[in-house]
């Protein structure tokens, strides 16, 4: 590179030209710049987080209740081991980036491949588990009742655990309600999909089951959600409530407000898209190493460059774990 | 810069070093979020719980050992340091700040307000 800058005679004054005052490549030095309004990007979507949760404070779903699985663990309680599990293995894929960053300064080629693998791996097993976790996220889990003011009421039973639609709804074979599409009904109008179970049922249903009650998404004092008494529950389930929801799409969201949802989907979806992207520009880097591209130009910065995107993938999802997960 | 590379001996040991810090950091914050310690959730610092200041103050201390050792922030110079590091941290606090104060009005405003947003 330095074959390439002409000699200004201006080498010992710093702002002279043909010197580099920050003593980093313009590669690297745009790299970082990059990095700087990536990183308020993902500030200003965190910070409007940071809003809306201000905003419904006294509201706002629990973390630990949405996010409770764990794979071939179907039914256990397990709030944050996956996601916990996530984090190591970003941090660890970190982790060997930086060694193959570290045997690119010492031009070790054998190293470099071996450590870029290892993160890519790392890198493909982290969007894997993201998906998994949209997956049981979209999917949920015990279903609930939406008010007409766009509230969210669950069911649990007299000890305070959760209570699933499917074990409350009394079917009723009579009606048959069918999903309007484009070509059933006006060509013009269609429908979503209708849930398993209409309001009638679970009301039919909740009435029979003298245990049943209704809990609401307002947090108590002790930051649990509110429990009603069955009076309360009977009154509200009859007079507000108007349809049901199971799982979470950007609309609607049985764990409470969509805006959470909406969050959710937006901040760790760009994150994961930043993810695959990083290991896409990885998975190209670590093809130039293999063809000896930078062994032949002595010197492995571009490791180092791909390396810092890559740390910076790692960086944020710290924030959103924290963010999401924990506080 | 091939002159550069003779100058780089190998940190490996420190890698792994920060390595161990980051897990054990996270394994705190896990086990924390876990058991919720009642003091903690119930003592309240700047409007906000105790446990939260707790996991943003580890986090950050996170983010430092990321940004400074994998990211090999302590090797440059300070002018682009300081280009990075306190351009981004003063235009975030002050967001945060102002978006913060923000949501917090709107919500006395919902609870204050005679008009009932939950009909």
């Amino acid at each position: 590179m330095e074959t390439a800058v002409t000699k200004t005679g201006t080498e010992d004054k710093i702002w002279g030209g043909g010197n580099q005052p920050l003593k980093v490549s313009y590669g690297k030095m745009m790299m970082w710049f990059f990095i700087v309004s990536d990183a308020l990007t993902f500030s200003g979507f965190l910070a409007a987080y940071g809003f809306s949760r201000f905003k419904f404070i006294d509201s706002w779903p629990i973390a630990d209740e949405v996010f409770n699985h764990f794979p071939f663990l179907h039914g256990v309680d397990a709030p944050m081991y996956y996601v916990a599990l996530m984090t190591f293995i970003l941090i660890f894929s970190s982790v060997t980036m930086v060694l193959a960053v570290d045997a690119g300064h010492q031009m070790k080629q054998k190293k470099v491949i071996f450590y870029m693998f290892l993160t890519i791996i790392g890198g493909a097993i982290f969007v894997g588990s993201q998906a998994w976790e949209w997956k049981n996220f979209i999917k949920g889990e015990y279903g609930a009742v939406e008010t007409k003011g766009g509230q969210i009421l669950q069911f649990v039973d007299a000890e305070g655990h959760r209570v699933g639609l499917k074990e409350i709804a009394i079917i009723d074979n009579n009606q048959d309600r069918a999903q309007h599409e484009e070509r059933n009904g006006l060509w013009y109008e269609s429908e979503a999909t209708l849930p398993t179970y209409t309001i009638d049922e679970i009301r039919a249903g909740f009435a029979k089951n003298k245990d049943l009650v209704i809990r609401t998404q307002i947090l108590t004092e002790k930051g649990e959600k509110t429990v009603l008494s069955r009076e309360e529950s009977l009154r509200r389930l009859t007079n507000d409530a108007i349809g049901i929801v199971e799982g979470a799409n950007l609309r609607h969201n049985e764990y409470g407000t969509p805006l959470f949802a909406n969050f959710f989907f937006f901040i760790t979806g760009f994150h994961g898209f930043h993810v695959f992207s990083g290991v896409v520009i990885n998975i190209i880097i670590f093809i130039n190493v293999i063809l000896g591209t930078y062994e032949r130009r002595k010197n492995y910065e571009m490791v180092e460059k791909v390396g810092l995107y890559w740390h910076f993938v790692d960086l944020v999802w710290v924030f959103v774990f924290t963010f999401f997960y924990l506080v | 810069m091939a002159h550069d590379t003779a100058h780089h001996e190998s940190n490996t040991g420190r890698i792994w070093k920060v390595f161990i810090l980051l897990s054990v950091v996270t394994i705190v914050e896990v086990i924390l979020g876990i058991i919720k310690p009642a003091f903690l959730v119930e003592t309240t610092v700047i409007s906000m719980k105790l446990l939260n200041w707790i996991f943003i103050i580890l986090t950050l201390y996170k983010a430092y050992y990321i940004t400074w050792s994998f990211m090999h922030m302590e090797g440059e110079t300070k002018g682009l340091r300081r280009a990075v590091v306190w351009t981004s941290i003063f235009l975030i606090c002050y967001l945060i700040f102002i978006l913060l104060t923000e949501g917090d009005y709107v919500y006395e405003v919902f609870k204050a307000g005679h008009k009932s947003w939950d009909f």
